[in-house]
């Protein structure tokens, strides 16, 4: 059962009002785990509702192996599906519970005691075939969910958040256990979430959907590292990246409420406010330089401090080592490496990939003479609170 | 001393309910076995204890046998397609309208209306000559037909005004089970490719048990208890060809004051509604999942 894949092309559904899903187009290559990220009624359920066939589109095209099944009932789709509430029939057996689809489809008698047989053992389930589905824990009934999805052999595996019901440490459990699953058996997987950690720690291909539209299909790392929007910059992250505004003056940019210049001017046509993103994790004191900022509060987290700043009107969070002894009130200088720096449109909202290059690039940490110009001493200006 | 107390308040607590259960239910019951076996009092003459004479009696009288059979027709016609038809109707309505009060509604409203008042509906439709059915019938060129006036289709034009009865109230338990059933099993059932019959007969029709057992226990008390309609339409007619047992009992007890007879005729009736229960129970038990 090799995985095969699955191609999403302007995938529509309406209901009278509300578009659930607003011509989604992406694709997701075979024997690869490919998430669906989002907040809550972004339309991650639908989507794959619809690629299960649960749902009938309201225009677009679904190909699965190339196919287009976009009118075929669930069960010509080579998929199954692990439901968020498990769907566990619950006057049956995990036995009988497992084997539903085989039965239906009169597999011989044989064979499905040797698939559930087979099933049981990889998922640990074999002292449990005789109970009822009451009497299992969230975690063994999620992989009885699980057992009737992989028994069935299809090549594709639909995932609906099937860890929310689980606890912290059973879902990182199960979050291993899947993945490794996933690529043993080289299923394509298509999984939702809302959990942007999940995804990250998952996927091979994350879609970022919202409000019913794609807003990036990357690689985690690509996610991470350059976020297609302002959307995905926030979404993903924790804390998520810090977004501050920029304002054009006299040529060049400042942070907002700031007096002091940031960057020089960029090339190419630009609206006239942008934002400046850095994630906590990429800030640092700077020696000499750097941008300074007032700090508001201070969360100790053990190995790291969580510092939430201030610089004009814009707020943001460094993520600091522990053996920094910072104090609210105090002036701090902050720096970023060259990369960590990331601009974007303020009215589109999407990511300027080739200013945010020439940000890393020159201003950077905006060099000391530019910021000594102008700057009054910091200290004196924001006085401590 | 703290259990104690807590005994003390219990028993307080249920007193008022025991007593209204004793002095209304369990002393009658105890009185009326107790009278089966004593002569009716008549006059200045007192009861005279008779031993199983009354019970001689039963097993001698033509009427009791007629009317434990058409009894026996009653609760086996009502009871099984009362049942099938609420189910039938609960399964088109969950389906096809999803959420419509209104239409849920119509279908209860035969269980709203009195039995008194569904037979008066149903003498409109019998009426000979002008009924509803008759006029329907004459549409056809086929004669009149004395519904409830002959002794081969009373039994059967009173059982049919019970399902009627029935059939809409039994469809609401059904109705309100089905939706409990969460549509993510449909789903599941959808990707594994069932159809819907196996859908039906794997999942809901399992998932409805307790329902359908709770539902057929009422049909049996029913079939016994529901002879309102009979007073109204047939009065046990013609002939005693639609009378029912609980009908009889009242014949018995308030139209030829046989008490002790009537006494006696109810024992039987609750002798053979105990029967019934206990039955139901083993024969569901290993049948039936509860969630
Ligand atoms: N049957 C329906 N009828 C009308 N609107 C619907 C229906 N199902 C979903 N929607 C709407 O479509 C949008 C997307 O819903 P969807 O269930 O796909 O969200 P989701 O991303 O899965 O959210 P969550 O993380 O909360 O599960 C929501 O605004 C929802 O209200
Ligand atoms: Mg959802």
């Amino acid at each position: 059962m090799k995985g095969v894949g699955i191609e999403v092309r302007a995938l529509t559904k309406r209901w009278e009002e509300t578009t659930a899903v607003d011509a989604v187009s992406f694709s997701a290559s075979a024997g690869q785990f490919t998430v669906l990220l989002g907040p809550s009624g972004c339309g991650k359920s639908t989507t794959l509702r619809l690629i299960a066939g649960l749902e009938e589109a309201s225009s677009g095209q679904i190909l699965i192996d190339g196919d287009d099944v976009t009118r075929q009932p669930p069960n010509k789709r080579k998929i199954s599906m692990v439901f968020q509430s498990y769907a566990l029939f619950p006057h049956l057996s995990v036995a009988e519970n497992i084997l539903f689809g085989l039965k239906v489809r009169r597999v011989p008698a044989r064979e499905q005691s040797d698939r559930l047989e087979k099933t049981a053992a990889l998922l640990g389930l074999s002292d449990l075939l005789k109970r009822r589905p009451s009497q299992l824990s969230g975690g063994q009934q999620q992989r009885v969910a699980l057992g009737r999805a992989i028994i069935a052999e299809k090549p594709i595996c639909l995932m609906d958040e099937p860890l929310s019901n689980l606890d912290a440490k059973l879902r990182h459990e199960m979050r291993i256990e899947l993945r490794a699953l996933q690529q043993k058996l080289g299923l394509t997987m298509v999984y939702v979430t809302h959990d942007q950690a999940e995804a990250i720690s998952m996927a091979d291909k994350i879609i970022v959907l919202n409000g019913g539209r794609v807003e990036q299909a990357a690689t985690p790392r690509a996610l991470y590292e350059t976020p297609a929007s302002l959307f995905a910059a926030r979404f993903i992250g924790t804390p998520p990246m810090n977004l501050l505004r920029l304002a054009r003056q006299d040529g060049g940019w400042m942070i907002a409420g700031d007096a002091a210049p940031f960057a020089k001017q960029f090339e190419g046509p630009l609206p006239d406010e942008l934002y400046f993103g850095v994630r906590p994790e990429d800030l640092s004191l700077a020696g000499e330089g750097g941008v300074p900022a007032v700090v508001e509060a201070v969360e100790y987290l053990g190995a790291d401090n969580m510092i939430d700043c201030r610089i004009g009107t814009e707020r943001l969070t460094a993520r600091l080592p522990h053996h920094f002894k910072i104090t609210p009130g105090e002036t701090i200088r902050l720096t970023w490496a060259p990369g960590a720096a990331h601009l974007f449109n303020a009215l589109t909202e999407e990511r300027l990939e080739e200013a945010s290059r020439l940000l890393a690039r020159s201003a950077g940490p905006p060099r000391d003479e530019t910021r000594e110009l102008s700057a009054p001493p910091a200290s004196a200006a924001q006085g401590p609170r | 001393m703290h259990r104690r107390m807590e005994w003390i308040y219990a028993w307080l607590l249920l007193t008022p309910a025991l007593i209204l259960l004793f002095a209304f239910t369990h002393y009658p019951a105890v009185t009326t076995f107790w009278a089966s076996f004593f002569s009716t009092p008549r006059g200045r003459r007192e009861a005279e204890f008779v031993g199983l004479e009354n019970y001689v009696t039963l097993l001698e009288d033509e009427t009791f046998w007629q009317v434990l059979v058409n009894n026996a027709w009653y609760a086996g016609i009502t009871i099984p397609v009362s049942i099938a038809l609420a189910l039938i109707m609960a399964l088109w309505v969950d389906g096809k309208l999803r959420g419509r009060s209104f239409i849920r509604m119509a279908y209860f409203a035969p269980t709203v209306l009195p039995l008194i008042a569904v037979a008066n509906i149903w003498m409109f439709f019998y009426t000979p000559g002008f009924g509803l059915i008759d006029q329907v019938r004459g549409l056809f060129g086929l004669g009149e037909v004395n519904w409830l006036g002959d002794p081969d289709l009373a039994l059967g034009s009173v059982i049919v005004v019970a399902i009627w009865k029935e059939a809409g109230f039994f469809m609401i338990f059904y109705l309100a089970a089905l939706q409990s059933i969460p549509p993510s099993l449909r789903e599941a059932a959808d990707i594994e490719g069932a159809s819907r019959w196996t859908y039906f007969r794997r999942i809901v029709f399992p998932l409805l048990m307790p329902t359908t057992l709770f539902v057929s226990i009422n049909a049996v008390i029913n079939s016994f208890r529901l002879v309102d309609h009979i007073f109204v339409m047939t009065n046990g007619g013609p002939d005693n060809a639609s009378s029912l047992l609980l009908f009889y009992i009242y014949e018995t007890a308030f139209q030829y004051w046989e008490t002790a007879y009537a006494s006696t005729l109810t024992v039987v009736l609750l002798l053979l509604l105990s029967l019934l229960a206990i039955g139901q129970f083993f024969f569901f038990d290993r049948k039936v999942h509860y969630r």
